[in-house]
C-alpha cells in the first residue's frame, strides 16, 4: 500500500499569510531560517 | 525542518505556516526583530507576536511550545475552556520545558473561568506532584 507523505505548504508572504490566517481564525506560523538551500 | 508526521500533521492543521529564508527576505528580519535561527514565530492578526522559539527545538519539545502558543492566544480570547484544554495537553509533555509551563497556565486558565480561588490552590498541589523542581513550581508558592 502506497503511504503519502504529508508535508507542510509553507507560504513566503507573511501579509498576506496574516490575511488567510484572519479570514480562517488561525495563527500564522513564521520560520525563519539561514539553511542552506 | 520538521520532519516528523506528528508536527508537519499539527503545523498542518493549526497554523498558517511561512518560511522566510534570510536571502530572499532580509528586509522581513528586520521588520520582525530576528536575532538567531532558526526561529519560529506565532503571530496573529489580532495579538501581534504571541510566542518566539529561538534556536532548534525537537519535534516534542516544538510541539509542546506550539499547544502553549494556541493556548496564549485562547487566553488572550478569554476563552477560557479552550485555553484549558491546550495548557493541559502542554502539561503532558513530560520531559519538556512546556509541561509545566502548561501546568501552570492551566490552572491559571481554570481559575480565570471560576474565579475560585481552589483552583489556585490545586495547581500548586499539582506541581508538588508533578514538576516540583521547575521554575513554574516556584511560581505557585503563593497559592500555597
Amino acid at each position: 500500500m502506497a503511504t503519502e507523505t504529508r508535508t507542510i505548504q509553507w507560504q513566503s508572504d507573511v501579509d498576506t499569510a496574516l490575511e488567510e490566517a484572519k479570514r480562517d481564525q488561525r495563527p500564522v506560523l513564521l520560520d525563519f531560517t539561514a539553511a542552506p538551500q | 525542518m520538521y520532519p516528523t508526521p506528528e508536527v508537519t500533521a499539527f503545523i498542518d492543521e493549526h497554523f498558517v505556516p511561512v518560511r522566510i529564508h534570510i536571502k530572499q527576505q532580509p528586509r522581513a528580519w528586520h521588520r520582525f526583530g530576528i536575532r538567531w535561527t532558526p526561529t519560529v514565530m506565532i503571530r496573529s492578526s489580532d495579538d501581534g507576536e504571541v510566542r518566539r522559539l529561538e534556536g532548534f527545538l525537537p519535534a516534542d519539545e516544538l510541539l509542546g511550545q506550539l499547544k502553549l502558543a494556541l493556548g496564549h492566544l485562547a487566553v488572550n480570547k478569554k476563552d477560557w475552556a479552550t485555553a484549558e484544554r491546550w495548557f493541559a495537553d502542554a502539561a503532558e509533555a513530560d520531559g519538556t520545558a512546556a509541561g509545566p509551563e502548561g501546568q501552570y497556565w492551566q490552572g491559571v486558565a481554570r481559575y480565570s473561568a471560576s474565579h475560585d480561588a481552589k483552583e489556585l490552590k490545586e495547581t500548586y498541589r499539582r506541581f508538588r506532584e508533578r514538576y516540583p523542581d521547575s521554575s513554574w513550581a516556584k511560581r505557585t508558592v503563593i497559592w500555597a
